[in-house]
């Protein structure tokens, strides 16, 4: 399998805070990469440093092959890589197409208005906005908000789609549906990479996950490695040993 | 997520039928066209001089307005200093012919020129800057241009320049010249509204759009954000600087300021706000409702002095209850008027 993603030895400092700390992994294409951690492990940082909101004070981020360390948010979008935002971010005073269309016509593609336009209610359709295409977004719910951030990054048609916590704020339902939206979309060929706080859902979905605690890379592997890994479970609920030796007394 | 599709092929399928584009209806840019056209053949119907006096600088107000609106409505960023484009436009355009005895026709491109080339370079300066301090900045430029003027001996510094009236002997003598000059006028507002429904539909325009409702997410969607907003500000600025040159040839004097008063920028962006920023019709009929309220105003005896407070207690009524503006109202509430009024 061909690496479509290599991140080396990143480090973000925002004054004395270090928010990513020496972070390397790769990904390969095809795959689904869970990134998991406690609120504050710098997750989200990671994904800015990846998509050329920040640029890392130290190490390199290869992408199809290209280091794109430094490189401006619009450049990274252009060369294949799209991504969704924890906190959505609609463009309030258009209309969902217009939104979706903005990811067709400025993303990996670069497609002219009416191929965009095209493009942007199969996506919708695919997602089940086409009913509120014609709405202005800012009306949307949280839900079908999230979707949007969704459609947006779709309709840009990348290689790797970053995904920041699509599932937060929706109902099991929901959840489900998402879940299979996700596995959906890497059958059309796209890589992900999903930062996620709902457990059972990214262990079902990721092929490979790993997982941040202080800006630091502490585990990788399979789910099933992941769940059973002790620092993972020492970050999530603190020392796994402590409940036994409280009750041995010592 | 109510029709689920998880079977989908590789890659997105392109429809069969053409969807409606946004904004894309004959009647987006007919009805500015048909207004635009409407006041400036009123004077020719009336055959009145007064009439095309005060349309004159009616069309004069739209230009700035539509123009302005590239930049303040569709991209989102206030430029208070927009005046500086009209009075650049109009010293390097009245400089050529009064002072190099270049035709009409090569200073309204100079001026046109000159004000897309300010823009520019303003542009890669200080459209980096956002919000207030964007428009703290542009007041700056539009000072700093009038100073550098004011002590520029070629455009006679303090003083300005003006013209020898035989100059206008070869456009028919200065009647003629009046009539020549307000029919320019009359086709570059029609180029300005043309040109504003160009870009607010296209897939340019689209990424202004997105630049005003949300910078950084239109960065992280691919819109190269540097370049787009300083070629709105270009685009936002040359015909601002053809109307300054052809009024100040008109007018045969051209002064410091005159060429910079701050209130006219303050005025174009009472229009845009008035009559809805980021849609085309809207700065037209800004501009017009605008000019009568001053005409109004000018003509009233107890009132005369206060136009600019009125102006003022204007817009801020405007951004308190209808900060979309007119246009923007009406398609609020009215959806359905969405298709055709834009």
């Amino acid at each position: 399998m061909t690496v479509l993603l290599r991140v080396e030895h990143v480090t973000k400092r925002f004054g004395g805070l270090v928010a990513v700390n020496d972070v390397s992994f790769e990904l390969h294409e095809g795959e689904i990469l869970g990134l998991i951690g406690p609120n504050g492990a710098g997750k989200t940082t990671l994904f800015n440093c990846i998509n050329g909101v920040y640029t890392p004070e130290e190490g390199h981020i290869y992408f199809q092959g290209q280091d794109i360390t430094g490189w401006k948010p619009y450049d990274v979008a252009r060369f294949g890589m799209a991504r969704t935002h924890q906190i959505v971010r609609p463009l309030a005073d258009l209309t969902v197409r217009e939104n979706v269309m903005v990811g067709a016509a400025f993303g990996a593609k670069g497609l002219g208005l009416l191929d965009a336009a095209m493009v942007a209610d199969e996506v919708m359709e695919f997602l089940g906005l086409a009913e509120r295409a014609d709405m202005l977004a800012g009306s949307l719910n949280v839900a079908q908000k999230k979707r949007l951030e969704l459609a947006r990054a779709l309709a840009a048609q990348p290689k790797l789609l970053l995904l920041d916590e699509v599932l937060a704020g929706l109902n099991p339902a929901e959840i489900a549906e998402m879940v299979e939206t996700v596995k959906a979309i890497r059958r059309r060929g796209i890589t992900i990479i999903m930062i996620e706080h709902v457990m059972h859902a990214i262990m079902n979905v990721s092929d490979r996950i790993i997982v941040l605690d202080f800006g630091q890379l502490i585990a990788e592997g399979t789910p099933q490695e992941i769940a059973n890994h002790p620092k993972v479970i020492e970050a999530y609920l603190g020392d796994p040993k402590l409940a036994e030796r409280l009750m041995s007394g010592e | 997520m109510s029709q689920r599709k998880p079977s989908l092929p590789p890659a997105f399928r392109l429809a069969d039928f053409r969807p409606a584009l946004p904004g894309r209806h004959w009647a987006n840019w007919a009805l500015p066209l048909l207004v635009v056209l409407g006041l400036g053949i009123f004077p020719l119907l009336t055959g009145k001089d007064v009439h095309r006096e005060t349309m004159f600088t009616l069309l004069r107000a739209v230009v700035m307005a539509v123009s302005l609106n590239i930049i303040l409505g569709y991209t989102g960023y206030v430029s208070f200093g927009h005046v500086v484009f009209f009075g650049l436009g109009g010293y390097v355009g009245f400089y050529l012919v009064a002072v190099q005895g270049r035709t009409l026709w090569e200073a309204l491109l100079a001026g046109g020129l000159a004000a897309g080339l300010l823009a520019w370079l303003i542009g890669i300066g200080i459209l980096r800057l956002r919000g207030a301090y964007f428009a703290l900045v542009t007041i700056g430029v539009n000072e700093a241009v009038k100073a550098f003027i004011q002590n520029f001996d070629p455009f006679g510094g303090p003083l300005g320049l003006t013209m020898n009236f035989s100059v206008y002997q070869a456009y028919g003598g200065p009647r003629a010249m009046l009539q020549m000059t307000y029919y320019i006028l009359v086709a570059l507002a029609v180029a300005a509204v043309l040109l504003a429904y160009a870009v607010r539909t296209s897939k340019f325009g689209l990424g202004l759009l997105s630049i005003r409702e949300d910078e950084d997410a239109a960065e992280v969607m691919g819109v190269v954000t540097p370049l787009a907003k300083t070629w709105a500000f270009v685009l936002s600025a040359i015909l601002p600087g053809m109307v300054g040159a052809l009024f100040f040839f008109r007018n045969g004097s051209v002064e410091p300021h005159e060429a910079f008063p701050l209130h006219l920028s303050i005025e174009a962006i009472v229009m845009v706000m008035l009559g809805g920023q980021g849609t085309v019709l809207g700065p037209v009929l800004g501009a017009a409702g605008y000019q009568a309220m001053r005409a109004f105003l000018l003509t009233n005896r107890y009132l005369k002095d206060i136009q600019l407070t009125v102006s003022g207690a204007l817009l801020l009524l405007i951004v308190l209850f209808i900060p979309a503006g007119l246009i923007g109202w009406l398609r609020r509430r009215f959806p359905a008027s969405r298709r055709v009024l834009l």
